[in-house]
């Protein structure tokens, strides 16, 4: 079967397509509503988790507050487009600001820490994440600006002049959903992303991250000024990330800084490590996973009332700690994740050999 | 004068504790160059096992004078979490000792989620309260209120960070460790034990932890299973601070950031007509993190510049 579509890829293409279309329907209809739901967060992840990828994956930069760059995106939407500055700007208006405020703020942040080693990066980003996340808790007073740990709601929803897709519509006698409208919304966006990222990945750009990716000092040698391409990966993820905030306060109508913690930064992380880092498949393979899962978890719930009738560990306290098993057991035993670009595997697997040798070398020089 | 004297004091009692964390981070990264993100989730360990002795301390023996069961509680502590420390490194961080950069970091990340939920699981998810077993009597200071528990916070701080200034500068293993941090190959070839020194480090980094974790719970009167984040994150600035592999370092950035953050929370308001509030204490870290990486990425009293690599 997989060798008959490989041979004909047009025909593939037709029944993937096909079946992105249908999909929310199929959900809907075998699992029920609420799944629906859950296949637009997969989708707002996928688009993360690629935006994330262009950091992490390509450049190899670890960036542990990309969250800071959705709740960017997301409140500057809230704050334009909702009843609480009485601003009602259209989303084409407010989205592009979005990602383009969180990219700013991404040159800010890098700025002055990417000319340093990995490591402070990911520190640097991580207190990132943290300010953010503690000015949008404290900013409702004096001067009522995010309306602290309440939040912001009655967002606007994306409309399309009269045609918002908040609201069920009738097409030809056929109700749709909103759900499933911002199914097909998320869609065109998560293509588009895919399409910028694979368009990069084979740029001059994208050789570039991967040269610095793989040794920085041979990548400079090479005449790349390695602090401004990295600083270019950094501000391009940021943007993604704004742009899916804007997105999600969108879709929500409702935002606070709850949803922008730290673990949200982890698990999209997480999507990556697991999927397999810098391969879009991989990464969307890892988010989609990601976001299915906890949902599926809360049967462990209902599994655990069947057995020992009551829940005695809350399946999302279990979420959280499977996360990081997850995280240590792949690095340990499957770097490369779960669906790796060939290049990588062959890289990982080679490099094991040249550790062993180099590391019995005396004069080996790391570091 | 009397409010800024009283910021200074409760400043110091909170730097000696980020010194403590701080040497942690410092004295692995000076070794092995990786940050150990799991280190602020050891000191939660120590803050919530001490807890759980004390607790259970309490109701088989409650004649027992207070100290003695806040001491129980230390000792069972500090050799559990030099455990943890121990396990982490050989579980997590050894196998990964020529992986690329990266891996190494999302271990410890793993690791430490992994702990923080283990701790949620046994503990909950609730604050849990140190029970009034310390002096709690307070005494005049140049027109500031110095309680009994501050002074012997600082006062042990300074005996443990003696002590371990002695072992590095003066035995054996400290030789081993300072070989070892400015060559692991060299060293091996002098025959130091490498994999040990590394281990003795990690150990010897968790039982500070420990101290530090049972010290801010006792200072706060509270432990909670999310509290090692925060705090491991400014005790790594505090070690950045003063210059990440400088052990002096560590003590001296650990000690100015709790001044500054105790002056900043208790001035922030003046300063931007109250505009921010002392709820923003947990900024200034953050800032004065990014701030010496700006300006001075070696730090206080490092030597050397931080490489590129």
């Amino acid at each position: 079967m997989l060798d008959f579509l490989r041979a004909r890829p047009r025909l593939a293409l037709i029944l993937v397509a096909v079946l992105l279309a249908a999909l929310p329907f199929l959900v809907g209809a075998g699992l029920g509503k609420s799944w629906v739901r859950v296949l637009d967060f997969a989708l707002l992840y996928v688009m993360l988790a690629l935006g994330l990828n262009i950091v992490v994956g390509y450049a190899g930069l670890l960036d542990l507050g990309y969250v800071a760059f959705y709740a960017l995106g997301a409140y500057l939407y809230a704050w334009l487009a909702s009843p609480h500055f009485g601003l009602h700007l259209p989303f084409w208006a407010v989205l592009p600001l979005g990602a383009l405020l969180a990219g700013v703020f991404g040159v800010l942040l890098g700025a002055p820490t990417l000319r340093l080693r990995g490591d402070y990066l990911a520190i640097v980003t991580l207190g990132f994440g943290e300010i953010i996340r503690i000015f949008m808790n404290n900013l409702d007073a004096p001067i009522n600006i995010t309306n602290g740990p309440q939040g912001m709601n009655l967002i606007d929803p994306i409309a399309f002049g009269g045609f918002a897709l908040s609201k069920t519509h009738k097409f030809f006698g056929f109700a749709v959903s909103n759900a499933h409208l911002y199914y097909y919304l998320f869609l065109a966006f998560v293509l588009v992303v895919m399409f910028v990222a694979l368009r990069l990945q084979d740029s001059r750009i994208g050789r570039a991250w991967a040269a610095i990716r793989e040794d920085e000092v041979a990548a400079s040698a090479m005449g790349i000024n390695t602090r401004n391409v990295k600083l270019l990966a950094f501000a391009m993820g940021a943007t993604f990330g704004g742009l899916a905030g804007g997105l999600f306060a969108a879709f929500q109508g409702f935002i606070s800084p709850e949803s922008f913690g730290l673990m949200e930064s982890i698990m999209i992380l997480c999507m990556i490590v697991l999927g397999g880092m810098g391969h879009i498949p991989g990464v969307i393979l890892g988010a989609v996973l990601l976001t299915v899962l906890p949902e599926a978890l809360r049967y462990v719930g209902d599994w655990q009332r069947a057995m020992l009738g009551h829940v005695a560990v809350d399946p999302a306290d279990l979420r959280m700690l499977l996360f990081g098993c997850a995280l240590i057991l792949m690095m340990l035993f499957r770097p490369e994740g779960l669906w790796p670009s060939r290049q990588r595997k062959r890289e990982l697997h080679a490099a094991d050999e040249v550790a062993e040798h180099e590391s019995a070398s005396v004069y080996d020089v790391r570091g | 004068m009397d409010i800024f004297i009283q910021q200074l004091i409760n400043g110091l009692v909170l730097g000696s504790i980020y010194a403590l964390v701080a040497l942690g981070y410092t004295m692995v990264y000076g070794i092995l160059e990786l940050i150990n993100f799991a280190h602020g989730e050891v000191t939660m360990m120590g803050a919530m096992v001490a807890l759980a002795v004390i607790g259970a301390l309490m109701g088989v023996a409650p004649d027992l004078p207070g100290i003695v069961i806040v001491l129980g509680g230390v000792l069972v502590a500090v050799p559990v979490c030099m455990l943890l420390g121990f396990g982490i490194e050989r579980l997590a961080y050894r196998p990964l000792r020529n992986a690329p950069r990266l891996a190494p970091l999302i271990t410890a990340i793993g690791l430490s989620i992994v702990l923080q939920n283990v701790a949620m699981l046994i503990w909950g998810r609730q604050y849990i309260a140190f029970p009034p077993l310390l002096p709690q009597d307070s005494h005049a200071l140049f027109g500031a209120h110095v309680s009994t528990l501050q002074l012997f916070i600082v006062a042990l701080s300074i005996v443990v960070m003696l002590g371990l200034w002695f072992t590095v500068q003066k035995t054996r293993l400290g030789r081993a460790m300072r070989a070892t941090a400015q060559s692991r190959e060299v060293a091996a070839l002098m025959g130091v034990n490498v994999n040990g020194v590394i281990a003795a480090t990690f150990v010897i980094g968790s039982a500070l932890a420990a101290l530090a974790g049972v010290m801010v719970s006792a200072y706060y009167g509270l432990a909670h299973y999310y509290m090692g984040f925060l705090l491991g994150l400014k005790a790594f600035s505090a070690a950045v601070l003063g210059g990440i592999g400088n052990i002096a370092g560590a003590m001296l950035g650990g000690l100015l950031l709790g001044v500054i953050e105790a002056l900043g929370a208790g001035y922030i308001g003046d300063l931007t007509g109250g505009f921010l509030g002392s709820n923003y204490q947990d900024v200034f870290a953050f800032f004065i993190l990014i701030l010496v990486l700006v300006f001075r990425p070696s730090g206080l009293l490092g030597e050397r510049v931080a490489s590129r690599a």
